[in-house]
């Protein structure tokens, strides 16, 4: 066993910070760490600038954009993004829908969408939940009817986050209806522009603005937009959910967030010294430390042994790094409300050309949006009961 | 012992909760909203002709003469239906230091106006570097002409937006933090040197912030430099009625989660039929039930006179509501999963509005923290 790094890995690292901190767009980072949204046209602008260095998509096959690099290196990546307040490429054009075409799709569609998915030319949303089926995903009763040369779309999603942004959605639907649950979906892919389709917001909790119900209304769809063959949709979900193995635990997410957190405890006062100072306080931040420490040497365990694994292939261990991920990232939150006190309590969202001063200390207004919104990292992606349910099963074998 | 409500306690929860049940459903609290003052002044003029406004308040005073299980079964129901008026800025707390602080005159002048809803009240206490501690004051307060001048800035002043008059605390001498030289004074909100900048709070509440340049004011409260004592008297108050409002928060997220769990199906059957899930329901709704006697001991203890069993039980009521309100909110949040996080549902707005009531007055942590300094709840502890 040795526990370091090789030299070879340091230098990929030191490249890797060097780049985020240095060269990557600095207003763009400054926001992400002050915790506000980025507009479209930021989250655009990023991800650009990822794939003008090759490092969008690294985890594609190399002829479509991605790199030859090892797990350790694709670690080192993400952590290095993730700590310098880099927005990650989004999720659902890099790390499902993508690998999904590089994998199944036919060449031809490899060049219509992968160049482009890459580029965030194209903007992919997830249409897999549904009213009926959240957890029970297979349960989905979105249906697609072949006719001739088309698919004809009638039913609902749900919770389809930023399909306010999309130019594409790509959908779990039903093709046959007579075979088992699993053995009757198929995996389409179609332009949200397309005559029925209806697009309604959902506000959550924190006030914002990111998920949506979309809906079909006979919607004609070539035929050619199938992915891979018709019925196997169920094993595309599989494996495209299988492939967030470890990007999940957002450790270093968590990492710049107990960064900034010690960083404004030192200007908070609690009566007459700096709120860092408080011993209580600083044991509840260190007891999220060693928290986040563990999960950081799980992750690096589940990346070593990802080392010759064929992709794609769920790693129940990964459910391990969502449960504890999740939950630090929440913990982490309610920190954040703690340095700012009672004023978390104004609700003040920040608008572009706001000119009215903020309540408070200007890292205020977010404090309580996020703990409020944080409640949806143990609900989606395979909420924390489920991931339970996986580690039950696939590893103790109860 | 008796844990029975009398025949008029049920009277008046019988007639609370029908009020709420009438007009505060869920689509038409959202209209509530949506009026100019962030609540309604129709329901307060109701509030006032069923004695609400002067519940606590004695009959001279155009009060009901109830107590703090009275004031409980009212919170209780404002709780159940997330009620936007300014009840406790103006009757627990505008109302509580004026009964606590005023002079006769004073208290007849003022009380029966909060009694009959045309008076509105705030307590305006926190200030930017005063976190949780009333007794941080940097506000100043100036004898001037045989009145007082008032100059500094207070925040997060409940309802302090559409408040007639402001309760201010303010310092008359000492260092910022000293417990002694604090006064409470009454200002008029459109008096010279007020300025205040309204807001809506994360629970669909209004707050303001208040600047004080020069501002006369009409009336000073009790003692000038020993107002601290009356403050936390009335700041008790307010938490015991919060917890109050906290059991008709936690409640209904329980009840509205074992109701999802029985009709939400998934894999063909309903998710209350997952043991794993049963548990996680059991353990809420013994958090909430910790939490309804929490809130009885509070209303119990805090017409204590002895400040300092009274100061005990209260942050030992304000920790339990905090921690049960967490694990109660976060859980109905997650066991609804994604619906549970939208503001088309109600478990949500109950979760947010329990998380500012943890914000007031001191959090779980502060008031745990406050606990132990004062030994906590039983007996002494022994000296190392
Ligand atoms: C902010 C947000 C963004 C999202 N974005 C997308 C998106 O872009 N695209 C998309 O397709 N979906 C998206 N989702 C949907 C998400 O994947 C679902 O919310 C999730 O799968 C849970 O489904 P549900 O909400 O229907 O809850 P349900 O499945 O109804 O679950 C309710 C509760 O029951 C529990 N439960 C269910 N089954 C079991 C079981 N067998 N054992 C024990 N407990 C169980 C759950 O854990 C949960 O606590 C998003 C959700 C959120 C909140």
């Amino acid at each position: 066993m040795d526990l370091n790094f090789t030299a070879e890995e340091l230098a990929f690292r030191d490249d890797a910070r060097r780049y985020f901190r240095k060269e990557f767009p600095a207003a763009i980072r400054e926001k992400v760490e002050a915790g506000h949204p980025l507009s479209k046209e930021e989250i655009i602008a990023s991800q650009r600038a990822l794939n003008a260095r090759g490092w969008a998509v690294p985890n594609w096959p190399k002829e479509w954009g991605g790199q030859d690099w090892s797990p350790v290196q694709f670690y080192m990546y993400q952590d290095e993004m993730q700590q310098a307040n880099v927005p990650a490429p989004l999720a659902f054009n890099t790390s499902m829908v993508g690998p999904v075409i590089a994998q199944f799709g036919n060449d031809e569609q490899k060049k219509r969408f992968l160049p482009r998915a890459a580029n965030l030319d194209d903007w992919w949303c997830q249409g897999f939940s549904e009213p009926g089926s959240g957890s029970d995903l297979a349960s989905l009763r979105t249906k697609a009817e072949r006719k001739g040369d088309k698919y004809l779309i009638n039913g609902q999603k749900i919770w389809t986050t930023l399909a306010q942004h999309a130019d594409w959605i790509f959908c779990l639907c039903r093709t046959d209806p007579a075979a088992k649950k699993q053995e009757g979906i198929s995996f389409i892919v179609f332009p949200m522009t397309l005559k029925g389709i209806t697009v309604r917001p959902i506000q959550t909790i924190d006030g914002g603005h990111e998920v949506n119900e979309v809906f079909f209304d006979d919607v004609e769809v070539p035929a050619e937009n199938l992915i891979g063959q018709e019925n196997k949709g169920w094993d595309y979900a599989k494996f495209l959910l299988g492939n967030e193995r470890t990007g999940i635990a957002r450790v270093g997410v968590s990492k710049a967030k107990v960064q900034r957190i010690k960083e404004l405890a030192a200007l908070e006062r609690v009566g007459d010294r700096a709120l860092i100072a408080d011993e209580k306080f600083r044991e509840k931040l260190a007891a999220v430390e060693v928290e986040l420490k563990a999960l950081e040497m799980t992750q690096l365990r589940v990346v070593a042994a990802e080392r010759g694994q064929a992709k794609g292939k769920p790693n129940p261990a990964s459910s391990i790094l969502k449960l504890k991920g999740s939950v630090i990232q929440q913990q982490l939150t309610e920190l954040a409300i703690e340095v700012v006190g009672p004023f978390a309590m104004p609700y003040q969202p920040v608008e572009a050309g706001q000119n009215e001063p903020v309540i408070g200390p200007d890292y205020a207004t977010e404090a309580a949006p996020d703990y409020f919104n944080y409640r949806k990292v143990s609900i989606y992606g395979g909420s924390n009961e489920i991931q339970r349910n996986i580690v039950a099963k696939a590893i103790l074998g109860l | 012992m008796d844990f029975d409500f009398t025949e008029e306690q049920r009277l008046l929860k019988d007639s609370v909760d029908r009020l709420i049940a009438d007009r505060y459903e869920f689509e038409a609290r959202k209209k509530i909203m949506a009026e100019p003052d962030g609540w309604s002044r129709d329901i307060w003029a109701q509030y006032a002709e069923l004695g609400l406004l002067g519940l606590p308040f004695e009959e001279r005073h155009g009060g009901f003469g109830g107590g703090p299980v009275e004031t409980m079964l009212v919170m209780e129901a404002f709780g159940r239906g997330l009620v936007l008026e300014p009840y406790l800025a103006t009757v627990i707390l505008g109302g509580g230091l004026i009964r606590a602080a005023g002079t006769e005159e004073q208290q007849a002048a003022l009380l029966p106006q909060i009694a009959g809803g045309k008076l509105l009240l705030a307590f305006a206490h926190v200030e930017r570097q005063s976190r949780y501690d009333l007794f941080d004051v940097a506000t100043t307060a100036k004898p001037s002409g045989g009145g007082w001048v008032l100059d500094g800035a207070k925040s997060v002043v409940l309802h302090g937006d559409c408040a007639d008059k402001i309760l201010v605390s303010a310092r008359l001498s000492g260092n910022r933090r000293d417990r002694d030289g604090i006064g409470l004074f009454l200002v008029d909100a459109k008096a010279d040197g007020v300025a205040r900048r309204g807001y809506p709070t994360q629970d669909g509440l209004r707050a303001a912030e208040i600047t004080l340049s020069g501002a006369k004011a009409e009336a000073v409260l009790g003692e000038p430099g020993r107002a601290l004592p009356v403050m936390e008297r009335v700041v008790d108050e307010a938490i015991a009625a919060l917890s109050a409002e906290s059991v008709g928060l936690l409640a209904s997220m329980q009840e509205l989660t074992v109701e999802y769990l029985k009709t939400r199906k998934q894999f063909g059957v309903t998710i209350g039929s997952f043991q794993a899930l049963q548990h996680r329901a059991v353990d809420m709704f013994v958090s909430v039930e910790q939490a309804r006697s929490m809130a009885l001991f509070a209303n119990v203890m805090v017409s204590e006179t002895d400040a300092a069993e009274r100061a005990r039980a209260m942050s030992a009521a304000k920790v339990q509501i905090g921690r049960s309100g967490k694990h109660v909110g976060e859980e109905a949040i997650q066991l609804h999963g994604g619906i549970g996080m939208t503001m088309e549902y109600k478990v949500g707005h109950y979760f947010k509005r329990q998380t500012m009531i943890d914000l007031m007055f001191g959090t779980a942590d502060e008031h745990l923290a406050k606990l132990a300094r004062m030994g906590g709840l039983f007996g002494a502890a022994k000296a190392a």
